[in-house]
């Protein structure tokens, strides 16, 4: 079986809203998968459903060939899930933590211990065992989170939005070990993400928006289908100069955040004829590959509104 | 990395998951102090205050000793039913922000988390209740030692009754705020009404009544009849047969019933 999680024409309603909508999509075994959408385009209730939290209405999801509904026992052993929400007791030490979840898999012993060792090696946390969780930094309580899965040994480890809350550094730091956990395991790497560098990191993308599945494929196919560079203008009064350069069919261009964005096969004679027309206008053209936001705007005809509804605030403190 | 768990035997995700969950309850509590001082001192002061302010104020019809003494049993219940309360609170955030959440995605039965989770509480519970036994000589009450131990029983069995209602209403609930209210109209009229503060001999018809079908009420006679040693609560003139038996019942019936939530809910709960 090479698919570790196939999902067949699954569908989710919160009362009448439709939360996902006929979603097919599988995951190779071995591989590095994102589901990349702004929220709410349904990716955390598609979390929530392989995670065995919630039931799909229609449809069906299996993972390692055990359907989430009906043997989620066998689901449960081999998934390993990453909350957005701390799932540490911060009054207990990271290694209590970690003996508590191995028991609730079953685990005991000398054996636990040695799993416990290893995991905290894995997130080079090891030095840190005895410390309750509240002392540590963000990002060493996400890479505690990452151990606390490891224990068990999960075919598939599944995480939500794991870079919320963290520094541009700790993010880099938390990739780099699941880089790591990934090269020393054949497990399966199931990100959710609303950020598109964090996609790029992935072997597949999948990308979600308003509870449809728009396109999956590698950040490079997904980019091809462009079929070409991005020009990139910035300068005054985006609005009128995004007009002017559609009615002089140079376009057409696109409003990103503070920025004008126009698709192309030809990037230097655009940026020569941009220049030429309406030069005093622009402060700034950049030509570059195209992005997986140009790919979101290219599926989607909208805008990525990643910045305006940035994760954090979403997440709820702790009480 | 390869697939886990196969050798794992059943009861390893019954039992060995129940006591984790309880041991963590326990940790976690006695890391803050704060929830110590809660679930005792407030029974504690309220007990010296009413008992101590209504002292001289009030003769129970029926009732021999000072209200200091009447009222210590109650003081008891109480306790219980506020660590359980205290502790139960805990499940709503905890199930959606929380440590919950890798317990409900981890391969353990339902069954696990309720007995956890209410043997946690309850020890936590009795633990409480058994300190302020402590506190019996302030009322003139000198319990023999095999008084102390038959009530440390019966606190056991109406600890697993309050943890189990707490559980059952807890698991339910979307919000602490919900829980608040439940608290507010369901669990401190239960208390109230339980003869803890006044004997049933001495109530309204309907009062009585309401009293007379408050399981909480036997919880109490209970605690009167082991603590004082008697065959029957002269304030309730219940039996202790009954008052155990009802007690057991309740404490029965509000397991089955979390043990029922639990598995129906759980699929629910994270929304």
């Amino acid at each position: 079986m090479s698919n570790i999680v196939a999902v067949n024409g699954l569908s989710f309603r919160y009362g009448d809203r439709l939360a996902l909508d006929d979603i097919s999509l599988s995951v190779a075994r071995g591989s590095m998968f994102a589901l990349l959408g702004p929220n709410g385009s349904g990716k955390t209730t598609f979390f929530r459903i392989l995670a065995t939290l919630l039931s799909p209405q229609d449809g069906t999801a299996t993972i390692d060939g055990f359907d989430v509904v009906k043997d989620c026992a066998a689901v449960r052993r081999r998934i390993g899930i990453v909350f957005q929400s701390p799932s540490l007791d911060i009054h207990l030490s990271v290694e209590e933590n970690l003996r508590h979840s191995g028991h609730l898999y079953g685990l005991r012993g000398s054996d636990l211990q040695q799993r416990i060792d290893t995991a905290l090696e894995a997130v080079t946390l090891t030095d840190r065992r005895g410390e309750r969780v509240k002392a540590l930094s963000g990002g060493m309580r996400r890479r505690a989170e990452i151990a606390r899965v490891l224990l068990h040994r999960p075919q598939l480890l599944i995480l939500d939005e794991p870079s919320t809350g963290l520094d541009p550094a700790a993010r880099a730091e938390l990739w780099r070990h699941l880089g790591r956990v990934r090269a020393e395991s054949d497990a399966t790497i199931l990100v959710t993400t609303h950020l598109m560098d964090e996609a790029e990191r992935c072997d597949r993308v999948a990308i979600f928006d308003q509870g449809k599945l728009v396109i999956t494929g590698t950040p490079d196919e997904l980019k091809s289908r462009i079929g070409g560079d991005c020009v990139t203008i910035r300068g005054a009064d985006l609005n009128r100069l995004a007009a002017d350069i559609d009615a002089a069919n140079l376009g057409p261009a696109r409003a990103l955040d503070q920025a004008l964005r126009i698709e192309t096969t030809s990037a230097t004679k655009l940026a020569a004829d941009l220049m030429q027309r309406f030069g005093d206008r622009i402060s700034e053209l950049t030509i570059g590959r195209p992005t997986l936001d140009d790919v979101f705007i290219h599926e989607t005809g909208r805008v990525f509104d990643a910045v305006k509804s940035d994760a954090p605030s979403k997440q709820k403190g702790r009480r | 990395m390869h697939a886990e768990g196969s050798n794992v035997k059943a009861t390893d995700l019954l039992w060995l998951p129940a006591w984790t969950l309880c041991k963590r309850e326990i940790t976690r509590f006695l890391r803050q102090r704060g929830r110590i001082v809660g679930a005792v001192g407030m029974p504690l002061i309220f007990w010296l205050m009413f008992g101590g302010g209504l002292y001289n104020s009030f003769q129970l019809d029926g009732v021999e000793g000072s209200y200091l003494e009447f009222t210590f049993p109650g003081a008891i219940a109480a306790i219980l039913l506020f660590t359980a309360i205290f502790s139960m609170i805990t499940v709503i955030d905890d199930r959606d922000n929380g440590f919950m959440q890798g317990v409900l995605v981890a391969p353990v039965s339902r069954a696990a988390i309720v007995l956890g989770k209410v043997m946690g509480a309850s020890a936590l519970a009795v633990g409480q209740a058994a300190l302020f036994l402590l506190f019996a000589p302030l009322a003139g009450l000198r319990p023999g030692v095999v008084d102390v131990v038959v009530t440390i029983g019966a606190m056991v069995v109406l600890a697993v009754g309050v943890c189990g209602l707490g559980f059952w209403i807890a698991w339910r609930m979307e919000t602490t705020q919900g829980f608040h209210a439940i608290m507010n109209l369901v669990l401190m009229p239960m208390l109230a009404l339980s003869g803890a503060f006044f004997p049933i001999t001495g109530a309204t018809r309907i009062v009585g009544w309401l009293m007379t079908i408050n399981p909480m009420t036997y919880g109490v006679a209970l605690l009167r009849c082991s603590f004082g040693g008697v065959a029957e609560d002269t304030a309730s003139r219940i039996h202790w047969t009954l008052a155990l038996g009802v007690s057991v019942g309740f404490a029965v019936l509000m397991v089955v019933l979390s043990l029922i939530t639990a598995r129906r809910e759980a699929r629910q709960a994270a929304v």
